[in-house]
């Protein structure tokens, strides 16, 4: 089980990533991405940053990058693909997810900490929580507002697709919890298949215990999980 | 083969919010300039050699739409002219 983390020139959170992967026991490894990914890949992140400078549009360029076709096949056959921030702009300006994360309500970068609610814990990144569940994730970004058609939204909606939602300490998701405009306060979805999602939080940056709270790793434990599912 | 510049203009969809041109009228308000709305686009200027108008047009199409514009978001509209 080795987890490729991919980078593009831009990338900041890819050794953040790799080591809260290998403080839960997971296999992991930088990838650059003109590499391509190696042949034992079993999981995938693309990690946070600022791919290509964001230009065009945040992610735009990294999605249409070739490694982008080799991680849909990878999805399409079965590997767990995470994208985290950048990450998510990334898989979703490539398809992999519905949707797009544009200019923050606030027409700012914000960094700071948030409260996100479990939408749908019957899927390889909740399954170490309960529906309902409200977890402490940090958030990092300007262009994280997530748009989507409104019946395409009511789809996915339908679909169990909404991993987390932006609300209060206490679950309850409004306007003034959500920090970026997000439709539907949507912080993570998933692509066709429930393994394959995005989140505009980050869960690497709240699971090593010795920098706070851990509430992310329950999201990285999918990798666990895959991992032991290939071992047994 | 003629020489032509195709023109993409690329917005947000109708409905869509655009923070950064609420931000920027915000600042001509500021400045003391009265206006009713703003709305922002990006604009790509593509010179390219193509049998003719139409075949210069469905390229630019075509790169709008695979790379230019996100469909989710976007509308956006060619206009293609000889160079």
């Amino acid at each position: 089980m080795t987890v490729s983390v991919i980078q593009f020139g831009g990338s900041n959170c890819d050794r953040d990533t790799v080591q809260a992967l290998a403080h839960l026991g997971v296999d992991a490894d930088l990838v650059w991405h003109e590499d391509g990914l190696p042949d034992d890949t079993t999981g995938v992140v693309v990690p946070g940053g600022f791919s290509y400078g964001d230009y065009l549009r945040a992610g735009a360029m990294a999605a249409r990058s070739p490694i982008v076709d080799e991680v849909r096949a990878a999805a399409e056959s079965g590997t767990p693909v995470l994208g985290i921030c950048n990450g998510a702009q990334i898989g979703c300006e490539s398809g992999l997810t519905p949707g797009a994360f544009t200019t923050n309500e606030s027409a700012r970068f914000q960094c700071e900490h948030v409260h996100c609610r479990v939408e749908n814990a019957d899927t390889p990144w909740t399954a170490a929580y309960d529906e309902g569940d409200v977890v402490e994730l940090p958030i990092a970004h300007g262009e994280g507002r997530y748009e989507i058609d409104d019946d395409r939204l009511d789809e996915l909606e339908a679909d169990d697709r909404v991993l987390f939602r932006y609300c209060d300490a206490n679950g309850t998701v409004s306007p003034t919890a959500n920090p970026n405009g997000s439709k539907h306060s949507v912080a993570g979805v998933t692509g066709e298949s429930d393994h394959v999602a995005v989140m505009m939080p980050h869960p690497e940056r709240i699971t090593l215990p010795d920098v706070g709270p851990t509430d992310g790793q329950g999201i990285l434990r999918a990798f666990v999980d895959a991992a032991d599912a290939i071992d047994a | 083969m003629t020489a032509y510049t195709a023109t993409v203009e690329v917005r947000l969809k109708h409905g869509v919010l655009d923070p950064e041109a609420e931000t920027t009228a915000r600042a001509l308000e500021r400045l003391g300039f009265e206006l009713e709305d703003l709305r922002a686009a990006d604009r790509y200027e593509l010179d390219l050699d193509a049998g003719d108008a139409d075949e210069a047009r469905d390229r630019a199409d075509e790169m709008a739409e695979r790379l230019l514009a996100n469909p989710t978001i976007h509308d956006y509209e060619v206009t293609v002219e000889e160079r």
